[in-house]
Formats: C-alpha cells, structure tokens, sequence
C-alpha cells in the first residue's frame, strides 16, 4: 500500500444510472486517484459492476439505459459529445470477471487492441506482445507456444492473458470487474500480485466481492449498497474504523 | 421397487421407438440411393461415360442419333448456381449481420420472421416473379431480345436461398458469445472492427453451413431456372445465355420420355450426377466445419 497522496485520475459527480425506470446507481460521487487502487465492494445487486461499467461506458451498448451526472477522466467528461468512445476505451481498459479471451491464438489475443489500430509490423507487434506478457506475469508459461489457441490454457491463465490484451494497448487507467470470482485461489493471488505491480504505473478500479481481496490489495475503498456510495475512504481505515454503521456491519460479515 | 421397473421398461420402449425412427430415416436414405443407382447404371450399357459427360450435345429424341451429352448442362447448372451464390452470400450476410448487430430490437423482432417466412414462398410463384418481373426488366437493361438467362435464373434463386442464409448466418452471429464482443470493444474496437474481426470469424463454422444449405438448394432447385431460364439446351456463353440446368432437363423430359429406355435411365443418370454433387457440396461443408471446430477447441 501506498501512502503518498496522488491526484484524482477519474472522478464521478453525482452520478445516476438506470435501467429503464430501475436506477440502479443514485447520486455516486467518487475521486480513484492516479496510480493507485480503488476497491468498490458491497453486497450483490448494489450497482458497483454497473458503477464500473460506467467508466469505460461499456453500458452505452445496452439498450434502454441511461446515465445523469458527470464522470470525469482528467477532468474532462467523457460523455461530453466530442469524445469518442473508441479513444476512450483504448485509455480505459477492461478486465471482465469471467476470462474472454477470443477464439485465435495467444499470440493474435495480445495483438488484438494492435492490430484494430492499423499495426503490421511483425518485430513491433511481437515486442509489444512480449512485453505485455511480461507485464501479466504469464510469458514465462506461454512463450514457448504463443501460437497456441487461448483456449487451451487455464482459468487463471487466460485471466491473465486477458490482462496483457489490455496492457497491450496502454491504456492509463484499467477497471477488474471482480477479475478472480471464477479463478481458483492460486491463480487468484497470482492476480492480485499483478493488480499490487500494475499501480506502478495504472490506475486501477477493482470491483470485487472478496473483502480480503479489497484490503488486501487496494490503497482506497468504496463500499456501495442498494445503488448508493455509503462510505469512501482510505482502505485502512474503513476496514479499521468505517464511520458508518453499515460499513461495519458489511465487512464484519454481518449481511452481505 | 415395481415402479422402478416400470419406468426401466418404459424408458425401453422410448430408446427402442427413437432408434427405431433413425433407423428407418437412413434406410428410407439409402433405399432411394440404391434405386437411383439402379436406374441410372443401365444408361451407360449404350452411352459411353465419356461421351456422357464430355460432350455437350443432349438431344435424345433426334430421330437420326440420339445424343446424351451431359455437359452444357452441367455448366448451366454451375453457372446459375455460381451466380446466385455471388448475389446472395454478401448480401445474406450483410442482412444478417445488420440484423443482429445494427437493427433495433423491435425491428429484428419484425424482420427475421419475415425473411425467414420468405423461405415458404413456393418455387413456382418465385419462377413467376422471374417471367414476369426480372424477365423483361433484365431485357431492357441488358437489350436482349428476353430476359430469360442464367442471370435471371442465378438471380432468383438468390432470392430463394437468401432466407435460409440470412436466418442461419443470423442465428449464428447472434449465438456468439457476448463476452467476445465486450471484449473487443472494451479494447477500443469499434462496433465494424468487432463484427468482422471477433464476430463473424467466431461464427464462421455457422455462415458456412448457411451458404452450403443455400447452396444445395440453389443446386437442386427445378421449377424456378425452368421457369426462367429460357431452356436453351446449347453450351452457355455467359450470364446473359439462355440456359437449361439440369433439374430443369428432367422436369421436362421424364414425362416425356418411354419407361426403360435409355433416355429413361439417362435421366436418371442426370439425376444420380445431381446427387454426387449435393452430396459432395455437403461433404465439403462438413470438413470446413469440423477443421474449424477443431481449431477452435
């Protein structure tokens, strides 16, 4: 964990979200700092998949739904309508909570954010590849059959394939919707290792079911419920001293 | 414990009717084969297999020589065939895709069942469509005498294997998984780069069987080319010839023609060759398919 204050790389003001008539987020303001963690935990169906979601606008593609309020990437809007979702996406990275990768090879998952931008050169595509692996902890494994079909490889391993498909395109900020629900344990401490390295240099927002996953790997916690932000904090200190009596109540175990 | 039994024995009886029925399905298949063999083999006791289909000239109730070869016809048959597919397989797939990708929901949910009701159009009111509407206009465009081409032809049975195509093709794009396209466009593809990159080569194996069921279709169906084709039993010279397929040759000729003779069995022998090549067309489509899967796995 990190101690140094950083400035906020993504901020949400008052942000509404619904599905139709259901508004699943009300009123959400939140700073994730730069180059740090932000947990978003909180009980099933509290909205923070759909917070998540938001901040790459990977809702946009679901019919019916609608966003108020403001959500700020280096404090500019990014619903704002000259911002391209497509650039956006590319600076705001996705990791999903089950592993999908795509039906082509290790090699051609890697590239994949690549070669959407126009890249043939082999010797670059192969660097990026390389070091993107590198930086999912998974070349080792794989660098000796990256012609074979993802598939093949398991859980834990097409997870963190996942995760170098998004270092590929170097993005500045990368979300995990709870990135190791269907990973066995071992894999998901590999994960969690990474997530510790890659704030080095990311920003990271991880939403995850795992309270010990949420202490154990982020600097800041927001705990969520029924669509509402309850309580946001450093992540010492609402797992130490919550304010809030709901906040206490959830991570003691109490509900959830 | 008598229960028990009863449902053994009943579970029996329902393994024992559904082997039954396959059985039978494939008996019936191999049954109509067998008399096609039958019927077929006796023509080249005076046709020489060579000239069967080496030749171009079919005219078997020449009252000097009669002449049975197959091969202006087996051009015709290919030729439309050729045709329709090089209409309907980008636009089928076009469909398809704006169907599970572009169109809103309430208009797929209109859509698809219209195309898909298309497919029940009889082959005789699409021949119609052909004589009566392509015809004529394909004449003027082109300045020939009538419309009545391999064009016209390829271009209506286009439109008769368009439905399954897009249906399919439809079917297919639509049972990829979602993860794929969110993945793809949470890595900053956009929503073309995501079809024809993630989407359409993830649902190949199901476009392919698509073009192939359109395509044996295509190849078997009769009374629309007879319809519209102008029965030209010459070698076709391009899309603007008048043509005589196969299928259309033994619609016409069978009534026609005495119980075994050899004209009689030379139809049948069209009949067999016809059947070689759908069965050809869907064993190609099987190996496509079973490559695929297997890369995929």
């Amino acid at each position: 964990m990190t101690s140094a204050e950083t400035g906020p790389k993504i901020q949400t003001r008052n942000l509404d979200f619904y599905y139709g008539p259901t508004r699943a987020l009300k009123n959400v303001t939140l700073d994730c700092h730069d180059r740090r963690v932000t947990a978003i935990i909180g009980p099933s169906g509290c909205g923070k998949s759909t917070f998540i979601r938001t901040l790459n606008r990977m809702n946009d593609v679901i019919p019916g739904t609608r966003v108020e309020g403001r959500i700020l990437l280096d404090g500019e809007d990014i619903r704002a309508p000259e911002v391209d979702v497509v650039e956006l996406r590319r600076r705001v990275g996705m990791v999903f909570q089950k592993p999908n990768p795509f039906p082509k090879s290790i090699f051609d998952n890697v590239a994949y954010g690549l070669r959407i931008n126009g890249w043939r050169d082999r010797r670059r595509l192969d660097e990026v590849v390389e070091r993107s692996l590198r930086g999912a902890a998974l070349w080792d494994e794989v660098k000796d059959r990256l012609g074979e079909n993802a598939f093949a490889l398991s859980g834990g391993q097409q997870q963190r394939l996942c995760i170098a498909r998004s270092l590929a395109v170097e993005p500045e900020v990368i979300l995990f919707d709870e990135p190791c629900s269907a990973i066995d344990p071992i894999a998901t401490a590999k994960v969690e290792d990474l997530i510790e390295k890659l704030k080095t240099r990311y920003t990271v927002v991880i939403v995850t079911h795992n309270m010990q996953q949420a202490a154990r790997v982020s600097d800041y916690t927001a705990f969520m419920m029924l669509g509402e932000l309850v309580e946001f904090g450093r992540t010492e200190k609402i797992f130490t001293a919550p304010a809030s009596r709901l906040t206490e109540d959830y991570i003691t175990g109490r509900f959830g | 414990m008598r229960k028990k039994k009863r449902n053994d024995l009943k579970e029996a009886a329902i393994g024992a009717f559904f082997f039954t029925s396959g059985i039978l399905a494939v008996l019936v298949l191999i049954g109509i084969f067998l008399t096609l063999l039958a019927t077929a083999v006796p023509a080249f006791r005076e046709i020489p297999v060579g000239k069967f289909f080496g030749h171009s000239r079919w005219d078997p109730t020449s009252p000097e020589k009669a002449e049975y070869g197959l091969l202006s016809m087996i051009a015709s048959t290919l030729l439309v065939t050729a045709g329709a597919l090089l209409l309907a397989v980008p636009i089928g797939i076009a469909v398809a895709a704006y169907l599970s990708d572009v169109a809103p929901w309430r208009v797929r949910e209109v859509l698809k069942p219209v195309v898909e009701i298309l497919a029940g159009i009889p082959s005789v009111v699409v021949g119609f469509l052909g004589l009566v509407l392509f015809g004529p206009a394909l004449a003027r465009l082109f300045h020939t005498a009538n419309g009545l081409n391999a064009l016209n032809g390829s271009i209506l049975l286009a439109v008769m294997s368009l439905p399954t195509i897009i249906s399919i093709s439809e079917d297919s794009l639509n049972a990829v998984p979602k993860a794929y396209s969110e993945a793809s466009l949470a890595l900053g593809a956009s929503r073309w780069q995501t079809l024809v990159r993630v989407k359409l080569p993830a649902a190949l194996s199901g476009i392919v069987a698509a073009v192939m069921l359109g395509l044996g279709r295509a190849i078997g169906e009769t009374m629309t080319v007879l319809m519209a084709t102008g029965n030209a039993r010459s070698f076709p010279r391009g899309l603007l010839s008048s043509v005589r397929t196969m299928t259309a040759d033994i619609a016409i000729e069978l009534g026609e023609a005495p119980y075994f003779t050899t004209h009689y069995y030379a139809l049948f022998a069209i009949g067999l060759v016809l059947f070689v090549m759908t069965f050809a067309v869907n064993l190609a489509a099987d190996v496509v398919l079973r490559r695929y899967q297997e890369r995929e796995r």
